[in-house]
């Protein structure tokens, strides 16, 4: 081979490879297994103080308010003219709004919410920390005989598990009012049409479906914003790849987790 | 006291710790002198707990520490004070918050009242009584260290561990720290271990000064004892000399 290598040796040298990364990879879930361990036992003995709940819920979820609302205004426009599009000589207009308000509900609310404070919630975090990790931050408040999990990473993951299930709820509200907009002013389905869809076809079992979602989802991103946190080493080129590391991450296992929970909602709890 | 024996550490395939020993008597001021690099901040981290040894033991007052449990361990730390490197001061917090929070979360019974006098008192035992609503971002190097040091006071420790508190300041500032450092020790009565590569810091603090090389103590003397020693590896970090027996990293 032009590096001089056989074929054997390369094989062998990508098993050792994939051998050692199958390796970190197991050893990153270990010890991510550890923080959410550590996490509940903690959660179990005393909930995390009100007052860094409430300020933790705040920034997760007040203030990524307006970024969901265009979101998920834009997510519903879209959906409609798509649709519409789709249904062109082939499903009559009256059932425009249930395909909206029914992927809307059950996937592209709770996903789309997700994916968008996976990113601005979950950069943060880990950013926060992994600041606090670099300056030596976390080690004084281990100095003081203050648990960081307990401090920290408790009172974040609780607030986006509270959080992420009511900025679902508002992407879905406003998503179906995006698609109404359209619909009326663009497709030309009459409001009461619209409205009518809505009622006829609104099943509980679907907005469930979504919010239990939303609940893992926000597990996700505030367990990863914060491991990734804790992680970081080497100064600000550390805390760049630790807010790296927990976006990605955390979106990609929103997206997995997302068929998962879909397969045991739709095929066994709700089937 | 502190009985430190047989302390290994290996980090990054760098043994940094091999077989230190080292006793720290009640009431005594320890600097702990060596080149950057040397595991100054290792050796620190490890008697508060904040690493575990590969070997050795660590005794605060006769309780072994090392393979406590961290809540045990906890407990042993409610009794040090550590001023850091960097101050490590909570920037999302003011300057009294930062000082308040370990009265806070271990609830010793103080009322806010007594609390926000305390914040007050020890704020200015450093000479900064009116920074408390301060953030940590608008304050300058020595402001920072000042800060650090209220906060180790916070809970009345019995032990005070100092990271390096003059480095990265200029003489005076430097001098403002030590003479602090020297007025406090005589106050409070406390046990504390300074490490430093700052030789005058040394001299102005120490009632005793050992020198850390190779992951152990190779000297161990009084500041007039350090000063007049024939030793070539202190003699050399005195001189600030690039030849000797201590090879620059
Ligand atoms: N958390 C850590 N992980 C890996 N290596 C470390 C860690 N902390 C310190 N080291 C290494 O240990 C050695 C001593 O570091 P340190 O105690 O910070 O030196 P100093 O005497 O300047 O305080 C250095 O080589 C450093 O790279
Ligand atoms: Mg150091």
């Amino acid at each position: 081979m032009a590096n001089g290598l056989t074929g054997e040796e390369v094989a062998l040298r990508g098993f050792r490879f994939l051998r050692s990364r199958a390796g970190d990879a197991l050893a990153e879930i270990g010890r991510v297994s550890l923080l959410i361990g550590e996490m509940l036992q903690l959660l179990v003995r005393r909930l995390p103080a009100f007052r860094l709940l409430v300020q933790q819920m705040n920034a997760i979820g007040v203030d990524s308010l307006w970024l969901v609302i265009v979101v998920s205004l834009f997510t519903g426009a879209v959906a409609a003219v798509q649709a519409a599009y789709q249904f062109t000589a082939v499903v009559p207009l009256k059932f425009l709004s249930a395909v909206i308000m029914r992927s809307v509900v059950i996937e592209l609310g709770p996903v789309l919410t997700a994916l968008v404070i996976g990113g601005r919630v979950g950069a943060s975090i880990a950013a926060e920390l992994g600041t606090m990790k670099v300056t030596e931050q976390i080690d004084a408040l281990r100095a003081m005989g203050i648990n960081p999990v307990r401090y920290l990473v408790a009172p974040r993951v609780t607030a986006a598990i509270i959080m992420l299930p009511i900025l679902t709820i508002y992407a879905d509200a406003i998503a179906i009012f995006g698609g109404f907009v359209v619909a009326v002013n663009v497709v030309g389905v009459s409001a009461a049409t619209y409205m009518q869809g809505l009622r006829e076809y609104f099943y509980l079992k679907d907005v469930m479906s979504g919010i239990v979602k939303s609940l893992f989802f926000g597990g996700i991103i505030g367990t990863m914003g914060c491991y990734y946190g804790f992680q970081t080493e080497g100064g600000a080129e550390g805390v760049g790849k630790a807010t790296t590391g927990a976006v990605v991450t955390s979106c990609v296992l929103v997206l997995i987790l997302d068929y998962i929970l879909a397969s045991i909602l739709f095929r066994v709890v709700f089937a | 006291m502190i009985e430190i024996r047989g302390l290994k550490k290996r980090l990054s395939r760098k043994q940094v710790l091999d077989g230190l020993d080292l006793d720290v008597h009640t009431g005594e001021t320890l600097v702990v002198l060596g080149p950057s690099g040397t595991g100054k901040s290792v050796l620190l981290k490890h008697i508060i707990g904040l690493m575990a040894p590969d070997e050795g033991s660590i005794r605060i007052d006769g309780q072994e520490i090392v393979g406590l449990k961290e809540g045990a361990l906890n407990r042993v730390r409610r009794r040090f004070g550590m001023l850091f490197q960097g101050a490590a001061l909570f920037d999302s917090m003011t300057v009294g918050e930062n000082v308040s929070l370990a009265m806070l979360e271990h609830q010793n019974g103080m009322t806010p009242d007594e609390v926000g006098r305390r914040v007050r008192e020890r704020l200015e035992w450093v000479g900064l009584k009116d920074a408390g609503g301060m953030k940590p971002a608008s304050l300058s190097g020595g402001m920072r260290k000042r800060v650090g040091l209220a906060r180790a006071l916070a809970l009345d420790p019995e032990y005070i561990l100092y990271d390096e508190p003059t480095t990265g300041l200029d003489p005076i500032t430097a001098d403002v720290i030590n003479q602090l450092i020297r007025d406090l020790q005589k106050q409070l009565n406390v046990t504390s271990v300074a490490v430093t590569h700052d030789i005058t810091s040394a001299y102005t603090i120490a009632d005793r000064i050992v020198l850390l090389y190779d992951g152990r103590i190779v000297f161990s003397g009084t500041p007039d004892e350090t000063r007049g020693t024939r030793d070539p590896m202190v003699r050399q970090f005195i001189e600030g000399s690039s030849r000797g027996p201590i090879q620059p990293l």
